[in-house]
């Protein structure tokens, strides 16, 4: 069952597997700000990404804008979608029911990814020809220029993103109302405006990640699922709420993936994701890095 | 009580005044959806354990019985109770370390399991890898639960199936064990100060939730005589379960049957409007009403009906 395979394509596995996690990393970070601030697992995540990739695609379509030129753009429109969707609908099922905000938001998902299916059919649409493509080699081995650069812009997004939730006023308030509504409600920080602003920047950051993510990989309605996917488990991996976590937790499954890929069968990296986060979650169940 | 009795009235005389196929097998799979959403709502809605993952015991019960019967020619109407068997077992190692974890972490443990399960279905040639398995038509009879010339027959067997399920909740709702779901759903740490074994109970009632979901996989089996990973074990069907049962009113009685009858319509309707174009405008209206649902009634519409309504709801 099990495939022994050359040291050369093991270290190519383990690398495009990194790059690949610092991108699960980035789209996790944004659940995960979301739970931190609010404990609602945003079940419309995968969605969003989606409607970011449209974005980046129709930009290219019909303005022939390259997809890096489009990550502020669909970072922009995702900022908004996300500060619509806590207005419209997250803010009157803060205090309700579990089933309730389970379902709020998976509702949702079903509905984005219909619409898109509505509007733009479920065809496979691919960016053609960007700025940046072909392969480049690193240490012996080649990898996809794309890959590369959307993983280095990642990790600098995700940079950013600790940055400004650790070291700036507006962080700072952010970090204190997920730590406790009432107190920092109390402490004079307009709380209602914090967790808007949360659902803004969460869903900015699978903005940026989904322009990057367009620029190598198709885009079609149902391509959220299996992100969304991988996103709800890397988070869980990492630890709700907890931002390092999920950089440690998006690597690690990177590389599980690509790993599970080659060692057993291509049609089994998923069952080797699934599996390892079933374990970890069960003996540890707030996750690597979880508080609670 | 007269309306319950006319409604089981209606629902034996229908297929002889509707006598056109397609209005019979609309109805028994309003049927078979409803029995699904009333197994999950026995786990969701009166335990508070929100599976997303329930094809799998669907396609356990589905499996069970085509593999013994097309493998070693074991009789579907063993093939039943076997499939039933395996998904009670098979609940128990998928419930019994996952209801360590909570609300969001459970759910989404519940899809992990249902993606590896069908990934396992895919890649396993024994029970038919993607292929899928065709059960071979042999005998047109009750013993064999197949039916050829008269479809008849599945309309009652599903209406008793149904029929079947809809006793046991209503006998979970009334006795101990129904306050004891409720009781976990409201605050697990207060139920088990007061002496109900959480975890014990929390596996009851994955158990029986899987055994009923098990009977419909073996009952669509023998109904359609093919089944496959894509067709018994999406997550589509896990949340198209889900959906019936909070459109219709999570934690009540009749809300899983109210979701079926309203929403399976809806489905074929705009099949027939909309065509083969993938527009997916099914999935666009369910979405919608899921969120407005979750959002303005959590209750469902069963619940809308009973404020209105007062004590007649019931």
């Amino acid at each position: 069952m099990f495939h022994i395979p050359s040291s050369e394509m093991l270290i190519q596995g383990i690398l495009s597997g990194i790059l690949m996690g610092c991108l699960y990393a980035l789209i996790a970070a944004g659940l995960s700000l979301i739970f931190g601030l609010m404990e609602i697992v945003n079940f419309a995540h995968g969605e969003f990404l989606m409607l970011g990739m449209y974005t980046t695609f129709w930009m290219y379509a019909l303005f022939h804008l390259d997809p890096l030129l489009s990550v502020p753009i669909s970072a922009a429109a995702l900022f908004l979608l996300g500060w619509l969707t806590y207005k419209s609908i997250i803010r009157r099922i803060l205090g309700g029911p579990m089933l309730a905000q389970i379902f709020a938001t998976f509702g949702l998902g079903i509905f984005l990814r219909a619409a898109a299916q509505f509007l733009w059919t479920p065809d496979f649409r691919q960016i053609s020809d960007p700025w940046v493509q072909g392969p480049v080699r690193i240490l012996g081995v080649s990898v996809g220029k794309p890959q590369l650069v959307a993983s280095v812009a990642c990790l600098l997004a995700f940079g950013f993103l600790y940055w400004f939730i650790t070291k700036t006023e507006t962080g700072m308030a952010l970090e204190a109302t997920a730590q406790d509504r009432q107190a920092a409600a109390l402490m004079g920080i307009n709380t209602e405006r914090m967790l808007t602003l949360g659902w803004g920047i969460g869903s900015a950051c699978v903005g940026v990640a989904a322009a990057f993510l367009a620029s190598f990989f198709y885009v079609f309605p149902y391509v959220g699922s299996l992100f969304a996917l991988i996103a709800f488990v890397t988070v869980a991996l990492g630890g709700f709420g907890s931002i390092p976590g999920s950089l440690v937790a998006g690597v690690i499954i990177g590389v599980i993936e690509v790993l599970g890929g080659i060692l057993i069968a291509p049609a089994f990296k998923y069952v080797a994701v699934f599996g390892l986060y079933l374990v970890v979650v069960l003996v540890r169940p707030q996750g690597l890095f979880g508080k609670f | 009580m007269i309306a319950l009795g006319i409604l089981l009235l209606a629902a034996v005389v229908f297929p002889w005044v509707f006598r056109l196929p397609y209005h019979r097998d609309l109805v028994i799979r309003i049927f078979l959806y409803a029995m699904l959403a009333q197994a999950w709502n026995i786990l969701a809605g009166y335990c508070g354990q929100i599976s997303l993952g329930h094809a799998v015991f669907f396609g356990t019960g589905a499996y069970t019985s085509t593999v013994l019967q097309v493998t070693w020619g074991v009789n579907p109407w063993l093939g039943l109770p076997a499939g039933i068997a395996t998904a009670v077992a098979l609940s128990l190692v998928i419930g019994y370390p996952c209801f360590r974890l909570r609300g969001h972490y459970f759910a989404i443990a519940t899809i992990a399991v249902g993606e590896i399960v069908q990934t396992l279905a895919i890649n396993w040639e024994f029970i038919g890898g993607a292929r899928g398995l065709t059960i071979p038509f042999q005998k047109d009879s009750l013993l064999a639960f197949q039916f050829a010339t008269s479809k008849y027959p599945y309309y009652y067997i599903m209406l008793a199936l149904l029929a079947i399920c809809m006793l046991v909740s209503w006998r979970i709702e009334r006795t101990r064990l129904g306050y004891y779901f409720r009781a976990i759903r409201e605050d697990p740490e207060a139920a088990q100060s007061v002496g109900i074994s959480v975890t014990k109970y929390k596996l009851v009632a994955m158990a029986i939730s899987a055994a009923v979901v098990a009977a419909g996989g073996t009952f669509y089996a023998q109904y359609v005589l093919y089944l496959d990973p894509d067709s018994v074990l999406p997550l589509s069907l896990s949340i198209l379960v889900c959906l019936l049962a909070v459109v219709g009113g999570v934690g009540t009685l009749w809300g899983p049957l109210v979701g079926a009858a309203l929403l399976i319509p809806l489905s074929e309707f705009t099949r027939i409007q909309f065509g083969g174009t993938g527009r997916a405008v099914d999935l666009l209206i369910y979405g919608a009403l899921m969120t407005i649902v979750a959002v303005f009634q959590p209750a469902g519409l069963v619940g809308m009906f009973r404020r209105r309504l007062g004590h007649w709801g019931r």
